[in-house]
């Protein structure tokens, strides 16, 4: 039988197996995978910051399409209006959307509990109606990105030489290695930030916002922070999204199915509150994905009906029930918050 | 005149892994008060929470009219003729007293002793109070107003978790005072209490209690202060 | 002479709306939750009235009728096999829950309905309109708005003359004493969700005879629910039907001015109710 730090291990060399030959994706693979796993890893942000945002914080927004959407067209803007180069916009984009973070949470922050939900939809909503109002970037139809931009943008000429492969291809790869570091980051950033003192801090609050509260943790500050954080994280990943779709429309930007609904369903179903949790779920949905292709709007409502098995059965999702029955954690954050069983005595009186 | 209504047999009970009650044996008779009497923690109100079925033990443990009830939840114990006044009062905010007090009502059937208006003959300030909301009484018409409430279903068993807790002597004395009504209408009572005092002068026969076990029984008459003071600190004085 | 016109023409799809929420507020006034496919719920209501009206050839005031109680088997199947499962301190979990039933009705409808745009035919009353002092309004918008008007007054008295309204709002109060007065709460929940279904039911007749309907804009009727309710302030019925009309009139003056701001303008309505009265206008003292 194999000791926990042996397991450990391995599996720590098959991750890091993995990443390299992530990385070697778009130099051995063919351009239909790559594009394919962009949008996986695409998702796979956007599923980690809402896991971020809702496991962790306990923030359920389901309003995470707003940041999406103003990433992208911060983009477009940048590139349109100002002549940037697109990977300028797409560090624009995150601004912009942890600019738009501060009043969405100065207004969501007053509701409580569930109807923050739809009080971040509500705001989602607003924004796509003004964007829609944006003539200069196409109104409500939208506007592409004018021909050639991905073709000269920074760093695409070089990977073309380097690859020897068509301009697109070469930047469908730049913008899938860029996906790629970004879901590394937010992975990275995520596990060290929920081990520093902000998030143990952030994990007490879920615990019990009273008693973290009384020992010095201000729980609307810290809240206020991932808020901004994980707009950022997904404005960036909106910004890039739109780069390789090319083309805008506050439909498309804003949708909330596209990048709330199928986001929660992978972090649901992969294992909410879990690092692990996100990049199991994204595996599955793409899977789910693939598998029911052919069926129309079907594997919607498989995706849905999974999600709801899940939260009535296994609510720490397939990571969680893996994890509970191999006894094998990864990323886990115990060593900082260790689970202590409830005192008995306690509940007495 | 000594049919048994209610008893416990070897009764424990679990918090988890941290065990509250172990093996007690009571009984109730038709018509009688009892009082179970001990120091915080003593596992009182483990006894009551198991009795109505909040906590989970063995079916055979507890019985009523003959019939073993230790396995059913709390809505089919009460349903069997068990109320409780739960510890805190509990009354509902949202409700007017006339309202917590129907509620307690709510799944009766029959008839019985117990309808408003006997509840209010008892207590003829909740007659005035009526339309007000429930939580706006002082503590000890709150406190009336519970014990309405459990009333109203015509219970054979009433159990009255530490009614006195938190409320002045004087209070507590005019709520004793509506017992020889209750006990007039042929319901039996048992009440915890922490007030050794109040509960000698209502009760037929005590029970004490220490650390999860019942350590002294007997009549009132019976038992000496020494007697009590040993089962209820477990040192002799 | 237009504004006056305008400001009924308002008020009367306010109606509609707090038909919407009315739902909404009483599941949420019962357990405190908040469910996410209210919206999409409506939505089933209107296709279980189509497929009644066409198949048995019925009008659909009538059809409505029998939609009511089928809704009213959902709502309580609903609550007792599913949303009691998740009620609790956590939030996450009913959330989570209602919108995934949300995406699993929408795209059933979708799959059983097409995406094809439905209309109730109502006939004749549908074109009709009655003079009301200065300005004349459709008789189905006045329905709707007297049918809004007549469900919350019905609900409240449900809530505070009967028995059950009695059992309802002390589970609200405290769902755990409630069971030492051999009231089941989970029975009293899936009654609640049952009722909200009823209501829902008859939201989707009005919605289903006033304009198209298609499986996929339940989300949006939800918001204009949702919105309704937080104004009104939560748990309060007539606030909800206060809330509906402001969201309604603010709705109509933005179209009057462009029609592209309408539903901006309901949207921004509400967050600026939600900046000066957080707890919505008329919110109930006791939460």
């Amino acid at each position: 039988m194999l000791d926990q730090k042996t397991i450990n291990r391995i599996l720590m060399a098959f991750g890091i197996v993995g990443v390299a030959l992530l990385f070697a994706v778009p130099i051995i693979g063919s351009r239909a995978m790559v594009q394919d796993l962009f949008g996986v890893l695409t998702l796979l942000i956007l599923a980690q910051n809402w896991n971020l945002l809702a496991g962790f914080a306990g923030l359920v927004s389901v309003g995470q399409q707003a940041f999406v959407g103003v990433g992208a067209y911060a983009m477009f803007a940048c590139v349109i209006l100002l002549g940037l180069d697109p990977l300028v916009g797409i560090l624009v984009g995150g601004f912009v959307a942890m600019a738009l973070a501060v009043p969405m949470a100065f207004f969501a922050f007053r509701l409580a509990g569930a109807y923050f939900a739809i009080g971040t939809w509500v705001v989602a909503e607003i924004v796509r109606l003004c964007f829609a109002q944006w003539k200069a970037l196409g109104g409500g139809t939208g506007t592409s990105l004018p021909k050639g931009t991905t073709k000269n943008m920074f760093g695409v000429p070089e990977i073309k030489e380097l690859l020897g492969v068509s301009s697109s291809a070469a930047s469908d790869a730049l913008t899938y290695w860029l996906a790629l570091v970004l879901a590394l980051a937010t992975l990275g950033a995520g596990y060290f930030f929920l081990r520093s003192r902000m998030g143990l801090g952030l994990q007490a609050i879920r615990d019990n916002d009273e008693a973290a509260r009384s020992v010095g943790v201000n729980p609307t500050r810290l809240k206020a922070w991932v808020f901004m954080l994980t707009a950022f994280g997904t404005g960036i990943c909106g910004a890039l999204l739109f780069i390789q779709i090319t083309r805008v429309t506050p439909e498309a930007a804003f949708s909330v199915l596209d990048w709330t609904a199928f986001v929660i369903f992978i972090t649901v179903i992969g294992g909410i509150g879990t690092l692990p949790g996100p990049i199991v779920g994204v595996v599955f949905f793409y899977i789910l994905q693939r598998a029911l292709s052919d069926y129309g709007t079907v594997y919607l409502i498989v995706l849905g009906s999974i999600g709801i098995i899940v939260m009535l059965f296994a609510r720490r999702g397939l990571w969680g029930l893996f994890s509970d029955k191999t006894g094998i954690e990864l990323l886990s954050l115990r060593q900082y918050a260790p689970e202590t069983k409830p005192n008995p005595l306690a509940q007495i009186k | 005149m000594t049919e048994t209504l209610l008893s416990t047999h070897d009764l424990t009970a679990h918090y988890g892994d941290f065990k509250a009650l172990f093996g007690v044996d009571i009984e109730v008779n038709k018509g009688e008060t009892i009082a179970i009497i001990g120091a915080n923690g003593a596992g009182k109100s483990t006894l009551m929470r198991a009795i109505t079925g909040l906590l989970p033990h063995a079916p055979d443990a507890i019985r009523f009219k003959g019939e073993s009830i230790g396995a059913l939840s709390a809505p089919e114990v009460l349903d069997r003729g068990i109320a409780m006044v739960p510890e805190g009062r509990r009354l509902f905010p949202s409700l007017t007293v006339e309202e917590n007090l129907l509620i307690g009502a709510h799944s009766r059937t029959g008839n019985g002793y117990w309808t408003l208006e006997s509840v209010y003959d008892i207590v003829p300030i909740l007659r005035e109070r009526k339309d007000h909301p429930a939580t706006a009484l002082s503590g000890g018409q709150q406190q009336m107003v519970a014990i309405g409430r459990a009333l109203m279903s015509n219970p054979e068993a009433l159990l009255c978790d530490e009614i006195s807790l938190g409320l002045a002597p004087v209070v507590i004395k005019e709520i004793y005072a509506s017992f020889p009504k209750i006990k007039e209408s042929g319901a039996s009572v048992i009440v915890v209490e922490q007030d050794i005092g109040q509960a000698m002068k209502v009760a037929d026969r005590v029970y004490c209690m220490m650390e999860g076990r019942v350590t002294l029984q007997g009549t009132p008459e019976e038992l000496s202060r020494d007697d009590i003071h040993n089962a209820y600190f477990g040192v002799s004085s | 002479m237009i504004w006056v016109d305008t400001l009924v023409q308002g008020i009367l799809l306010g109606g509609l709306y707090a038909l919407f929420a009315a739902g909404l507020s009483l599941v949420f006034g019962v357990m405190r939750l908040v469910n996410l496919a209210h919206g999409d719920l409506i939505v089933l209501a209107a296709f279980v009235i189509l497929t009644i009206a066409t198949t048995l050839g019925l009008h659909p005031f009538v059809a409505v009728f029998l939609a009511m109680p089928i809704m009213f088997a959902v709502g309580w199947g609903l609550q007792t096999y599913i949303l009691n499962r998740v009620l609790g301190d956590d939030i996450l979990p009913p959330l989570l829950v209602t919108f995934g039933l949300s995406v699993v009705i929408q795209n059933t409808l979708l799959e059983t309905f097409s995406a094809d745009s439905q209309k109730l035919t109502a006939g004749p009353i549908e074109a009709q309109s009655v003079a009301l002092g200065p300005t004349t309004v459709g008789l189905t918008p006045l329905l709707t708005l007297a049918s809004a008007i007549l469900v919350i007054f019905a609900l409240n008295q449900l809530f505070y003359r009967t028995k059950l309204g009695r059992a309802f709002r002390a589970t609200s109060d405290d769902p755990v004493t409630v069971g030492l007065m051999v009231i089941r709460p989970n029975n009293v929940f899936a009654i609640a969700t049952g009722i909200a279904m009823v209501v829902a039911t008859i939201a989707a007749l009005y919605l289903g005879v006033r304009a198209n309907f298609d499986p996929t804009i339940g989300p949006a009727r939800l918001l204009y629910a949702f919105q309704a309710v937080i104004i009104g302030g939560l748990g309060s019925l007539w606030g909800t039907l206060a809330g509906g009309i402001i969201i309604g009139v603010a709705q109509a003056l933005g179209a009057a001015v462009n029609p592209e701001w309408q539903l901006l303008s309901g949207h921004v309505a509400f967050v600026l109710v939600l900046l000066f009265r957080p707890r919505g206008l008329f919110p109930r003292a006791n939460d």
